[in-house]
């Protein structure tokens, strides 16, 4: 499933990284410690956290996940949102709890 | 019998500079992929020079990092100014951290780092006095 068609889905607030909306989403990952991100994450997951400060573009881009989701109503930094735009990261605020995200996700068929 | 280095890059950290941090790897995972490397190593050595890069950014007063492309090797090097690391085992521990609250706010500070950079290293060897710095080096061998 792409980036988009999840996207049509699910009610996610897109706020960086359209040009990667092609991305294909193989399963996610919870999390919001970066050093597990790093080491558990899967390359195509899609990411759904409560960071939103510019280190998680670093993350993002060096795991290659498919995009992240910000949750809990947070919002995203300035600073994010330029450098996703840079690298072509898709980044989308929701007000949901990472559980009801990843009931969504589980419904939508990303396992 | 002189050493044959394909490729070597040399990066400079800043202490606390989190707005940043990750360059220097992304920079590294870029000229992995033009090399051609195989995908799982790739992952290995991105995961190595980001938590080395973010190690120097949170925990020492500034560092430099080093990439060396071997054929037969890929060589990842930190060496930082300070303040060192009293005891090398406890850092090493899982879950071990001495991150201050603006790191863990942002998500560093699990105590994994180290960990995981062993963990993805063929060889791995850490020397550190206090009072001095801190030298890592970290080795994926290729093929
Ligand atoms: N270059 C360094 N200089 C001084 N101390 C260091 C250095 N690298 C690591 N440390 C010490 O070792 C501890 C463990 O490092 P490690 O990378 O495993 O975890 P962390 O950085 O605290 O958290 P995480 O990496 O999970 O975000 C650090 O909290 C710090 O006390
Ligand atoms: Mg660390």
């Amino acid at each position: 499933m792409k980036v988009s068609e999840m996207l049509a889905g699910a009610e996610l607030n897109q706020v960086a990284g359209e040009s990667g909306n092609g991305n294909g989403i193989k399963g996610a990952y919870i999390g919001d410690l970066l050093s597990l991100v790093m080491s558990r994450a899967l390359e195509g997951n899609l990411w759904i956290t409560i960071q939103a400060h510019e280190n998680i573009v670093a993350v993002a881009s060096l795991v290659e996940v498919s995009a992240i989701v910000v949750c809990e109503g947070i919002h995203v930094e300035p600073g994010t949102v330029a450098k996703a735009n840079e690298l072509d990261i898709p980044i989308f605020e929701s007000k949901a709890s990472a559980f009801e995200l990843a009931k969504t996700m589980i419904g939508l068929g990303i396992q | 019998m002189t050493e044959e280095v394909a490729a070597s890059f040399d990066y400079q950290i800043e202490k606390d500079d989190f707005k940043i941090a990750g360059s220097a790897s992304s920079h590294i995972k870029k000229i992995l992929k033009q090399l051609g490397l195989p995908n799982p190593l790739i992952r290995r050595a991105s995961i190595i020079a980001y938590e080395l890069e973010i190690n120097l950014v949170i925990h020492t007063l500034g560092g430099s990092m080093r990439l060396e492309v071997h054929p037969d090797r890929v060589v990842i090097l930190t060496e930082d100014i300070g303040p060192g690391i009293e005891d090398v085992d406890q850092a090493m521990t899982e879950g071990y951290s001495t991150a201050n609250d603006t790191a863990r706010e942002m998500g560093f500070g699990a105590g994994m780092g180290l960990p995981n950079i062993r963990r993805c290293s063929d060889e791995f060897s850490i020397r550190s006095t206090l009072g001095e710095g801190t030298w890592i080096r970290s080795e994926i061998h290729v093929g």
